[in-house]
């Protein structure tokens, strides 16, 4: 006899309405239904109703913490269908806004994944750290969260050798920080106890299911779209993909621990290798694409994230299409929430299992995944999908 | 007004308990509200702490256009809060539609959804921002004017 608890879409451990459907016999969860629409805002028929350089500011605000990743890849989406290249310098620039608001991701996911933990103290650490590179973002683009940095055609403005000496600074403290909190979360008895052994997502499960970013990196599979499919210069710039063979949490947070001071040797070598010239190309504010289709990918913070764009010949997409990271790794969390044979899943390992994929819901709302595989059917057709999702509405009322 | 009311609005006013609630946003408003809680802004020292359950919140932050599956629940958390209750929409969107004015599946603003009482602009807010949004509305629930 199972039990059904529902998680949100308002809850505590986490802000973005997601709705998690738990069947739990006893404290054993034994089945999951994940429900993201609520944040559902129609982005995709918006961009084709607008020119490319408007549609620049809504995929911005796709998603506010990776905005970086999602305008560059908008960016790179347009270049390619125009059949332009941004300069070397704006490509650099590009790759230091890219790799700061990754460090900046990655600290705000440690700080909230140690608060759904408990371990508030580190929450507090965490994001105070965090608020030194929201300073250096605000400098170098001139906003705190929502960039809007990266422009079809290159990077609005350039980086002045001040900026650079506070940049660096600030790189130094970072980096200092990250070895500190390093050697707290290998001491600590707390987060070791919450998180090894805790949500295990095996490597031939993560490939699947189609796991991406660190959360496949954290089951021990080396794939990083910065090595596999280089863009925007990422070809020049060396760096190691960070692999955790442990497939828990505990690998999870390492890995980004650790990819925090790779940002941060990126950074440093752009620096150090920034070409001269121009940050930007002239391309005026409205244009007509030529017809075609384009395809772009980028590591966002959580990620492989892919758009794609069908241009019929006007000044804006006839389709455009955006694959978020986070849809591609809420699969998992299913997977990795179902108590099998030997392996068991207690709702308190719910917070800690979640948070693990760094999930981001206001990227995803695109699909409703529903898991039918305990109950009689397994494929469904449209109309049956119709009648239950009207049926749980009268439910709902 | 009596002495007693003066004394319980005095009191009131020392507490404010938030909940925050995403009806469609884009995170970034959520960050930048998580961060006013953090050490750098630390809203607490107006006695503002963040809860998780509408039924123990005085002040409901709403982010992002609301959205038209979110509008039931926004409705329905907002009945849960005890009286008396004070709406802040947070960011351009929940104030009037943002970037996303004429999508398909959002409502214009958050004002017609339920009643605001304080509206804080940006996109994102800053925390500054925010902040100057709760202690306004501290002060006008300190001298009865909302």
């Amino acid at each position: 006899m199972s039990f059904e608890i529902p998680i949100g879409p308002q809850h505590p451990i986490h802000v973005e309405p997601l709705m998690l459907r738990l069947s739990v016999e006893g404290e054993l969860i034994v089945d999951v239904d994940v429900d993201v629409s609520y944040i559902h805002r129609g982005i995709e028929k918006a961009l084709e109703v607008r020119p490319y350089i408007q549609g620049l500011y809504l995929v911005e605000r796709i998603c506010g913490i990776c905005n970086a990743a999602h305008s560059l890849c908008y960016c790179l989406n347009v270049e390619q269908l125009l059949g332009k290249e941004a300069p070397p310098r704006a490509k650099y620039l590009r790759i230091v806004v890219e790799e700061l608001s990754r460090i900046h991701s990655h600290l705000l996911w440690l700080g909230h994944y140690f608060h759904t933990l408990g371990f508030e103290t580190l929450f507090m650490y965490f994001w105070r750290d965090r608020e030194r590179v929201m300073d250096m973002l605000e400098l170098i683009t001139g906003n705190r969260v929502t960039t809007a940095y990266n422009t079809i055609g290159g990077v609005r403005r350039d980086l002045t050798p001040e900026v650079e000496q506070k940049l660096r600074r600030t790189l130094d403290y970072i980096e200092e920080r990250m070895r500190y909190y390093e050697k707290v979360i290998d001491s600590e008895p707390t987060i070791l106890a919450r998180t090894q052994g805790v949500g295990i997502l095996k490597p031939s499960d993560a490939v699947r299911l189609g796991v991406v970013g660190p959360h496949l990196r954290a089951s021990g599979i080396k794939h990083d779209v910065r090595l596999d499919d280089p863009y925007s210069g990422h070809d020049e710039i060396p760096f190691n993909v960070i692999t955790w063979d442990t497939c828990d949490c505990y690998a999870r947070v390492k890995v980004r621990v650790k990819e925090v001071h790779e940002c941060v040797n990126m950074i440093r070598y752009a620096l150090d290798h920034m070409p001269s010239g121009d940050y930007r190309l002239k391309i005026p504010p409205f244009f007509k694409a030529p017809p075609g289709e384009s395809l772009s990918r980028v590591e966002a913070p959580r990620g492989e994230l892919v758009h794609y764009s069908i241009s019929d010949g006007s000044d804006r997409p006839y389709r455009y299409r955006v694959r978020t990271p986070t849809l591609a790794n809420l699969l998992s969390v299913v997977e990795m929430l179902k108590s099998r044979d030997g392996y068991e899943v207690y709702i308190a390992d719910v917070p800690a299992i979640l948070g693990g994929i760094d999930p981001c819901i206001c990227c995803s709302a695109r699909v409703v995944v529903a898991d039918e595989a305990r109950r009689r059917r397994t494929v469904m057709t449209l109309d049956d999908i119709i009648r239950i999702s009207r049926d749980r509405g009268v439910e709902r009322r | 007004m009596g002495l007693v009311e003066k004394f319980v609005r005095k009191c009131r006013a020392r507490s404010p308990w938030i909940l925050l609630f995403d009806t469609g946003a884009c995170n970034a408003c959520d960050i930048e509200i998580a961060a006013c809680l953090t050490p750098r802004y630390d809203v607490e020292r107006f006695g503002v702490l963040a809860r998780g359950s509408p039924r123990h919140a005085d002040i409901l932050i709403v982010t992002g256009p609301v959205t038209r599956q979110a509008r039931d629940r926004l409705i329905r958390i907002y009945e849960q809060m005890p009286e008396p209750k004070y709406v802040v929409a947070a960011g351009t969107c929940a104030t009037s539609g943002g970037v996303y004015w004429g999508c398909y599946n959002t409502y214009p603003s958050l004002d017609s959804v339920i009643p605001v009482h304080a509206y804080v602009s940006g996109c994102p807010v800053k925390p500054e921002a925010i902040l100057k949004a709760i202690s306004i509305l501290v002060e006008k629930i300190e001298r009865g004017e909302v």
